[in-house]
């Protein structure tokens, strides 16, 4: 579904990306794992369209998207909840939703969608009218995976879902995460929680100061000696 | 160490020095307040008439002030810049107008046609201010997107002398007198009060507050309304929505100039005539009333505009000065809010995203 191909990608001088290839397969959950500053959100910026790749290629289907703004990625079905949730703080919650449902024009899907955000994360539904600013850490990643799920995205991206909350709440989140997957949704999950993302994903890619340095399935990685040493925190 | 503690005394010595400074500012602006006012009580006796019509006029120009700071206020909600242009944006839109006026009366549509020909005069203005705010923000401002946030406001300030410089060549140096049309011509006497409103000043009053209930609607409810908030909340995470940023600021400024238009066609019908340095204190004034409501605060600029134009009209009398002085009013309201209140009588909604 989505081939990332050799890119690179720059912040003016500062070369973030050197040379990324991976896949995504339809109904997947692949995860990049690495350290701060490794790159994964560039990689993922670049593939939502906010970051063009200097060289190599980003292709959905087979379609190259790279080349194309960021919020017509969006309109082809690949949605980011990115980084550090980014909630619109002055919208309500239900504002955010409807915006991440900005692309779309289905009146009545849009409205199911809705319902099953709020089936999803039931505490959405209770805060619906208050400003997205108001909500805890937690609510606010709820929020931020349901506004992108909103665009009814073939292609969820998530950045690090898990960062700054309390570890039940990780849990709780991560499981709702695999059920969005088995409802046909493919993800490709950005994570500095190698244990959490390696527990859920098929397969994973670590990154590491631009480049993939390891790549496996979930099960290859978790049982790799320099990810568990590296990542895993076993001695 | 020693240097760091004489460095906290330092700062906190200015600090200190700044408090005092401005307190003794507000004592001098209050006790001023209130001589004169006390003055004006004790030794003048205005009739009620007096003070009606000046609260009219002072509705009618707040009217005007505040659809004008909208423009203000929207731009600097989304971009943090203040477009100095906003002002000859409305200039070209009272030109416009004016130059729609004299086709009609050429043809005889004014008398046969008044309401018609009231609403193409506004219609006139708003679209052709609304195609030079568009120009203007592909050409002035669109490329200096990612410049330090002072370059595009020394671009506007060049887009406002480029505007003013191009109506005295274009259209002469000469006052253009903006006759009324019958219809709003004259005014109505209320009851017996003395107190005298004319048309002119009801249609501006009803139509700026048409427009302003108008314009929240739409920030509030509609899909574009929504997108403009978000965007000028983060303009990345609302690309990632798939808003189309470009699209949205260019709707802005669109939207802005529109309501500067219909604000220049109604400042010439209310002064009567239309020139090409129109645009500068008005525009200096809505600009003050955009920062009296807060920039980038949308019923920040309705309220600072309304409260402006009363201020300027009510002061000078309540003060006992000569009107002349009405300007002085504005102004030192612009200083005084700037030093106690920089973010706007009622905050500054957008502050923390640009800390
Ligand atoms: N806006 C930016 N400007 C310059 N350098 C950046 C910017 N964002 C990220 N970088 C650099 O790019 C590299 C990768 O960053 P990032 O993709 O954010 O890493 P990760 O998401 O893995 O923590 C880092 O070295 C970081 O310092
Ligand atoms: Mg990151």
């Amino acid at each position: 579904m989505l081939q990332v191909n050799d890119i690179h990608t720059y912040y003016g001088h500062i070369h973030a990306l050197k040379g990324i290839t991976f896949y995504v397969s339809q109904g997947e959950i692949v995860t990049l794992i690495g350290a701060n500053g490794a790159g994964k959100s560039t990689t993922l910026n670049t593939i939502s369209g906010i970051l063009k790749p200097r060289t190599g290629s980003v292709l959905l289907e087979g379609a190259p998207i790279h080349t194309k703004p960021a919020h017509k990625v969006t309109g082809l079905g690949v949605c980011q909840a990115p980084e550090g949730r980014k909630i619109f703080a002055r919208l309500t919650v239900r504002e955010n939703l409807e915006m991440g449902a900005y692309t779309r024009k289905d009146k009545a899907a849009i409205q199911e969608d809705m319902e099953r955000v709020l089936e999803l994360f039931p505490r959405l539904g209770e805060r619906l009218h208050q400003p997205g600013g108001t909500l805890s850490g937690g609510e606010q990643q709820m929020l931020a995976i349901g506004r992108a799920l909103m665009s009814r995205p073939r292609l969820l991206l998530l950045d690090e879902p898990s960062m700054g909350l309390a570890p039940l709440l990780v849990e709780q989140i991560f499981r709702i995460i695999q059920d969005i997957n088995k409802q046909g949704t493919t993800i490709l999950l950005v994570e500095q929680n190698a244990q959490m993302a390696l527990a859920i994903a098929h397969r994973g890619y670590v990154l590491e100061t631009g480049m993939i340095a390891l790549e496996g399935t979930a099960k290859e990685l978790r049982e790799d000696p320099q990810v568990r040493a590296a990542y895993l925190g076993a001695t | 160490m020693e240097a760091t503690t004489s460095k906290k005394l330092s700062n906190r010595s200015r600090f200190n020095l700044g408090s005092i400074a401005s307190m003794l500012v507000a004592v001098v602006v209050g006790a001023f307040i209130v001589w004169r006012v006390g003055l004006v009580i004790t030794t003048k006796h205005y009739p009620m008439s007096l003070w009606g019509l000046q609260l009219a006029n002072g509705l009618v120009l707040g009217g005007v002030y505040a659809l004008l700071a909208l423009g203000y206020t929207l731009v600097y909600g989304i971009l943090f810049m203040i477009n100095f242009a906003h002002g000859d944006v409305m200039m070209i839109g009272a030109y416009a107008g004016f130059f729609s006026l004299q086709w009609l009366k050429s043809q005889g549509l004014v008398e046969t046609q008044p309401v018609f020909s009231l609403l193409f005069v506004l219609f006139v203005g708003m679209i052709v201010a609304m195609i030079v705010g568009i120009v203007l923000e592909r050409l002035a401002y669109r490329p200096l997107r990612h410049a330090p946030r002072l370059v595009p406001l020394i671009s506007a300030i060049g887009a406002s002398i480029f505007l003013e410089q191009a109506a005295l060549r274009i259209f002469g140096p000469k006052l253009r007198v903006y006759t009324k049309p019958p219809l709003i011509q004259g005014g109505w006497d209320i009851g017996s009060t003395g107190i005298f409103v004319t048309r002119t000043g009801v249609l501006i009053m009803v139509m700026s507050l048409l427009m302003m209930i108008g314009l929240y609607v739409m920030i509030q409810y509609t899909k574009v309304g929504k997108a403009m908030r978000a965007v000028a909340e983060d303009q990345q995470t609302a690309a990632l929505m798939g808003v189309d940023v470009d699209q949205v600021i260019v709707f802005t400024f669109a939207l802005g100039s529109f309501l500067g238009g219909a604000a220049g066609v109604m400042l010439g019908f209310h002064n009567g005539q239309v020139d090409f340095m129109v645009g500068f204190i008005p525009g200096l004034k809505a600009f003050t009333a955009a920062v009296l409501g807060g920039i980038g605060n949308v019923p920040g600029a309705m309220f600072g505009g309304v409260f402006l134009g009363l201020a300027e009209s009510l002061g000078p009398t309540a003060l006992g000065i000569p009107s002349q002085y009405k300007d002085v009013i504005a102004f030192s309201l612009l200083v005084l809010v700037l030093i106690f209140r920089p973010t706007g009588l009622l905050g500054e909604i957008l502050s923390e995203k640009k800390a």
